[in-house]
């Protein structure tokens, strides 16, 4: 499991790649954790881009859930792209789509939270 | 070892609505166009054949009450939800009011839904018959006592004819009940619940209601992965979606499907029923709650397969 963040203007990008289980999941939550710092109202939104993750278990699932209420508490912005259609099915079962939203790219989610960050998004070839 | 369900329902029983029964035989009746039912053999195989569990059945409205057959001829309940009040009618019909029995319940927590049933539990009436409850909570004899009588009910518990005993139970260690080896679990409940590990003949049953899970707890998820280990059935509390159990209803002791399905395969029990439904769904959600479950059994099938089912008044498995 890794998690490589990049900076689109304002927006960060969180780009989690491998399988998020029992085993892995304490590491994924640290190192999410770790990045929402500076996610504030106004300021620096994430999108979790999550095309890389093969499957999220119910471990990573509150991974998930404490960062949305630690960005919360922050007042910031938090959204998810590009699930893979198992992944995106686990989603469904757990109502996690009723808890986060989700967007089927990036560039629609940057598209939607942070204009500056789509422009940076394109501008660096759009992936 | 059979087990037979008499209540399935969580929090508080339900009843199925005119308006459901008619959604439900609209649907059938459509499907049945042009299909010459024009006997009612014909029809039951219709029914019985081709439409939809959720539209020819429902999963029920009574709270939490399971049967266990032993073959020994003494009655085994799992809790006195108002699914008691049915079983004891059945109970009643097969040996009749008058031969005395002997009846053995585990209760896994006196949280109401769990022991609403037992004042209209007809046996506890008889003289003659022998009710043996079981459980690990101190104060067990007396919420089954406080719902008898005034305000609540109109007869006291003294006034019960059978002979009534409450057997306390330790956590983590095995007892003989009617020929099973019974282990309780604590379980994260409010006030506590317990679960049961039931053993008979090389079978194994887990009855596990009522329990919140926090996988992310390495020791936890251990303690219970020992408790399921290999179990040929665990009827497990499914009540909340995963996302509902950690948010808006964290720590409200329920769980959810998702944590079912995991549990079960890490302990590579054979069968996972889910139990204790939520009350606010309908046959067709519970259904569709189902196929999901499988669904996710599937898509995280390892080297074996987890057979999945969803518990109806009524139903019966046998192990």
């Amino acid at each position: 499991m890794e998690l490589t963040p990049r900076h689109f203007a304002d927006t960060i990008v969180l780009s989690a790649s491998g399988r998020v289980d029992h085993a892995t999941s304490e590491m994924f939550k640290t190192a999410l954790l770790g990045q929402l710092g500076t996610c504030a109202a106004g300021q620096n939104p994430v999108v979790l881009d999550m095309g890389g993750i093969d499957y999220v278990a119910s471990t990573g699932l509150r991974a998930l859930m404490l960062a949305s209420r630690q960005v919360k508490a922050q007042g910031g912005v938090l959204v998810t792209a590009a699930l893979q259609p198992v992944v995106l099915e686990v989603f469904e079962i757990a109502r996690f789509t009723m808890l986060f939203k989700n967007f089927s790219s990036v560039r629609d989610a940057l598209a939607e939270i942070s204009p500056e960050g789509l422009a940076a998004f394109e501008a660096a070839g759009g992936h | 070892m059979l087990v037979r369900f008499w209540g399935t329902r969580g929090s508080i029983p339900v009843a199925l609505t005119s308006a459901a029964i008619q959604r439900k035989l609209v649907t059938a009746l459509v499907k049945a166009t042009g299909r010459g039912l024009d006997t009612p053999e014909k029809a039951r195989a219709f029914v019985e054949q081709e439409l939809d569990f959720a539209v020819s059945h429902t999963f029920g409205g009574n709270s939490s009450c399971v049967e266990i057959e032993t073959g020994t001829g003494e009655y085994v309940l799992c809790d006195l939800g108002s699914g008691a009040r049915p079983f004891a009618v059945s109970a009643l019909a097969r040996h009749g009011p008058a031969r005395p029995q002997t009846y053995h319940v585990l209760i896994s927590h006196p949280h109401w839904d769990h022991i609403m049933g037992f004042p209209f539990f007809v046996p506890a009436y008889i003289p003659g018959n022998v009710v043996h409850i079981y459980g690990c909570h101190d104060g067990l004899e007396d919420a089954l006592r406080r719902q008898h009588g005034r305000p609540s009910f109109p007869i006291e518990f003294g006034q019960l004819g059978a002979k009534i005993d409450f057997l306390p139970l330790v956590p983590g260690q095995p007892n003989d009940v009617a020929g099973l080896t019974v282990t309780p679990k604590l379980q994260r409940h409010g006030g506590d619940s317990y679960g049961y590990r039931i053993e008979q003949a090389g079978k194994t049953l887990v009855y596990s209601t009522d329990s919140e899970h926090k996988l992310d707890d390495p020791e936890a998820v251990r303690t219970f992965v020992a408790f399921f280990r290999e179990a040929d059935l665990v009827i497990f509390d499914a009540q909340y979606s995963l996302g509902d159990a950690m948010s808006v209803k964290e720590d409200w002791g329920h769980s959810s499907n998702i944590v079912g399905v995991e549990l079960c395969q890490m302990a590579r029990a054979k069968h996972l029923c889910l139990y204790h439904h939520e009350p606010m769904l309908d046959d067709d959600q519970l259904a569709a709650l189902l196929g999901e479950t499988r669904r996710l059994e599937e898509i995280t099938r390892g080297d074996y397969r987890l057979e999945v089912s969803a518990a109806y008044d009524g139903m019966e498995l046998i192990l």
